[in-house]
């Protein structure tokens, strides 16, 4: 009896547990929203210090409120989707936060990919914006040649996957620095590739219309119940979903036996492979995984952008998707999407003070990375099924 | 040796009189260095082996030439009547050769289930699409390999198995070892292989965890053992016979209090005498 009358407190208090996660997740979703529309520093200045303050109290508060949204790993995802909904819908009819938006939630696909190389199976990969760009380019390419949209944007992944398999052999031959200088160097033999390759447009790059699936124009406004909004709120769709996909894709390549296997192969490739563990297998399984991914998200982003050259894959813009894996916490696909926020909207934000924007957002990542080392948002201990008490 | 002999022209029978482990000529060079010098040596079925001699004489590096971490500059090594010379060493543990190490390598930020299900990864299934998309298949496998760690880290030490999803860097030394033993052990190995399992740990810690390995042989009497170590007290009370490895030869074979009489062990552990 006193049991019964126990679990039902228990159950109780998870129920008021999942009402005040669900409000800090509206909280969170209003700060979205203001973070993304305003364009006011003072605003933007108050927003990122109300964000740091909430980031600490939250570490105090977590552990109950994490437990219940862990148990019901299904309501916390769609929480969280719900807040992105709502944010996307108050800023239905304004374009460039819109677009903001997006290119955040193809970021964060690309880092989820580059994380299960880096933060899993430990290849550091310095290429990401390569790999980014061959699926940016093959859909420009494939595109212009009137291949249906959804195939273009399934071979923008297949094809980085391919041209990653390129570089596998120098990336198991090499380990930790030397593995990271080959992707460099391919990183910047990308570019330059596509510079002086005269048939994908060298430096003026290609054009793109946008995309069509299946008579879904993704270029054109969306009236919806008397009110318009801009043709990104379909963009957003798409990159909701596939963020999501890819969220739920890395977290369970991460809670299963391939999972163990990247991370034993991380930690130890001696121990792993004196263990029976295939180390080449699982380096070319998460490399190609990851690529495809990168890939992927290349190929939307560049249909919605409309326009790509070969400045928007340079090394710079590979140590931007590392530095967004690096600050989310490595290995934790939670973390990326604050991290995507930060490293890409923040100097957008920034730019009338130009040229110090870059300064001051450095700032801000020293300053994170000072205070966090591991990252936003630590990777946790692996749980299988979590919330399934095994 | 006969059985090596017969390995270098074809391959042995697996019998019950034949060793279990056969090295003719082993040689290891790296450089200039000859960590191992034409070592022959046998593992009988069952027995439990002692490798001793002085810092540097080769004890593991004959392990790692042994589970196919680096590659034999000659001779060759045969188990249970097939030459696994220069196998890789995923190879090496499928043909039954498992192993513990004197630094310790467990992955200390994964849990004590997670190093145990490593040693048993060629059981598990493998495949990316049974991984991301086989959730219920897999959930079974996974309760089942739950029950088989903890029936397994039971027979160490009934505690651990309340931590078994503890991280691994939060066990003492004496419990990371048994983790490791475990990690060993779980994938049934016919040989296994400790190096130096009392490293870095107190006198009755030591006696405890040999107390563990006995009774974990005592419950697999087929498991053969080879075990490296500096305490001559382990040596004394766990192995049958035992080998005195010097610059990477054989000095000298046989029972521990036998070979602790030789003048020459003596002489290779403390110097010879100068006058």
């Amino acid at each position: 009896m006193t049991g019964t009358a126990a679990s039902r407190v228990a159950v109780h208090s998870q129920r008021t547990d999942l009402v005040v996660a669900a409000v800090a997740v509206a909280a969170i979703g209003a700060w979205l929203w203001a973070f993304l529309a305003t364009d006011r520093v003072g605003v933007l200045a108050t927003l990122l210090a109300v964000a740091a303050v909430a980031f600490v109290l939250a570490q105090r508060l977590a552990p109950r409120y994490r437990r219940a949204l862990t148990a019901r790993p299904r309501a916390a995802t769609s929480l969280v989707v719900l807040a992105v909904c709502a944010v996307a819908v108050a800023l239905r009819d304004q374009p460039y936060p819109l677009l903001m938006l997006c290119t955040v939630l193809l970021f964060v696909v690309a880092c989820v990919g580059l994380d299960i190389q880096i933060g899993h199976c430990g290849i550091v990969n310095f290429a990401g914006a390569a790999f980014f760009g061959t699926g940016a380019y093959t859909a420009a390419v494939l595109a212009a040649r009137g291949v249906p949209h959804i195939a273009v944007i399934a071979a923008g992944g297949v094809v980085a996957a391919l041209v990653g398999s390129l570089l596998i052999l120098p990336v198991l031959r090499t380990r930790g620095y030397y593995a990271a200088l080959v992707t460099i160097a391919f990183g910047i033999l990308f570019s330059t590739f596509l510079e002086v390759n005269d048939a994908l447009g060298g430096p003026q790059g290609l054009k793109l219309h946008g995309i069509d699936l299946f008579g879904w124009k993704f270029n054109r406004d969306v009236t919806l119940g008397g009110t318009t909004a801009s043709f990104y709120v379909n963009y957003f769709v798409l990159s909701l979903a596939l963020a999501v996909a890819a969220f739920v894709f890395a977290r369970r390549v991460e809670r299963s036996w391939l999972g163990l296997a990247f991370d034993a192969v991380r930690l130890d490739e001696i121990a792993a492979a004196t263990f029976g563990i295939g180390v080449a297998r699982a380096k070319i399984v998460a490399f190609t995984l990851g690529n495809l991914l990168c890939g992927i998200a290349g190929a939307v982003y560049a249909m919605m952008q409309g326009f790509i050259a070969p400045n928007n894959f340079t090394f710079g813009e590979s140590l931007i998707l590392v530095s967004i894996v690096i600050l989310g916490g490595i290995g934790n696909p939670l973390g990326i999407l604050p991290a995507a926020l930060i490293i890409v909207v923040v100097p957008q934000k920034l730019q009338f003070i130009q040229e110090y924007r870059f300064l001051l957002y450095g700032v801000l990542v020293v300053l994170i990375l000072l205070f966090r080392p591991e990252g936003l948002l630590p990777r946790r201990i692996r749980e299988y099924f979590p919330g399934s008490g095994a | 040796m006969t059985a090596a002999g017969e390995t270098a022209n074809g391959p042995t029978r697996d019998t019950a009189a034949a060793p279990l482990l056969a090295c003719a000529e082993l040689t290891m060079r790296f450089g200039g260095l000859v960590a191992l010098d034409a070592l022959d040596l046998h593992v009988a079925r069952g027995e439990i082996l002692g490798l001793i001699g002085p810092n540097g004489s080769g004890k593991t590096t004959f392990f790692n030439v042994l589970t196919g971490l680096y590659r034999a500059s000659g001779g060759r090594i045969a188990f249970a009547g097939r030459d696994i010379t220069g196998l890789a060493p995923q190879a090496v543990y499928r043909a039954g050769i498992a192993r513990t190490f004197q630094r310790s390598r467990l992955c200390l930020p994964l849990t004590v289930f997670d190093n145990v299900m490593i040693g048993n990864h060629l059981r598990l299934s493998r495949g990316t699409g049974f991984n991301v998309f086989r959730r219920r298949a897999l959930r079974r496998q996974y309760e089942e390999s739950v029950e088989a760690a903890r029936a397994l880290v039971v027979t160490f030490n009934p505690q651990l198995a309340a931590r078994l999803f503890d991280a691994a860097g939060a066990l003492d030394m004496i419990d990371r070892r048994r983790v490791e033993i475990c990690r060993a052990l779980v994938n049934a190995p016919r040989l296994l292989l400790l190096d130096e399992p009392s490293a870095g740990m107190t006198r009755g810690e030591t006696r405890e965890l040999m107390d563990d390995i006995l009774q974990v042989r005592a419950a697999r009497p087929a498991l053969t053992i080879v075990i490296i170590e500096h305490e001559m007290n382990v040596i004394e009370r766990m192995t049958q016979r035992c080998v005195v490895l010097n610059y990477g030869r054989k000095i000298a074979e046989g029972p521990f209090r036998a070979v602790a009489a030789e003048r020459g062990v003596q002489e290779a552990y403390l110097g010879q005498a100068v006058a």
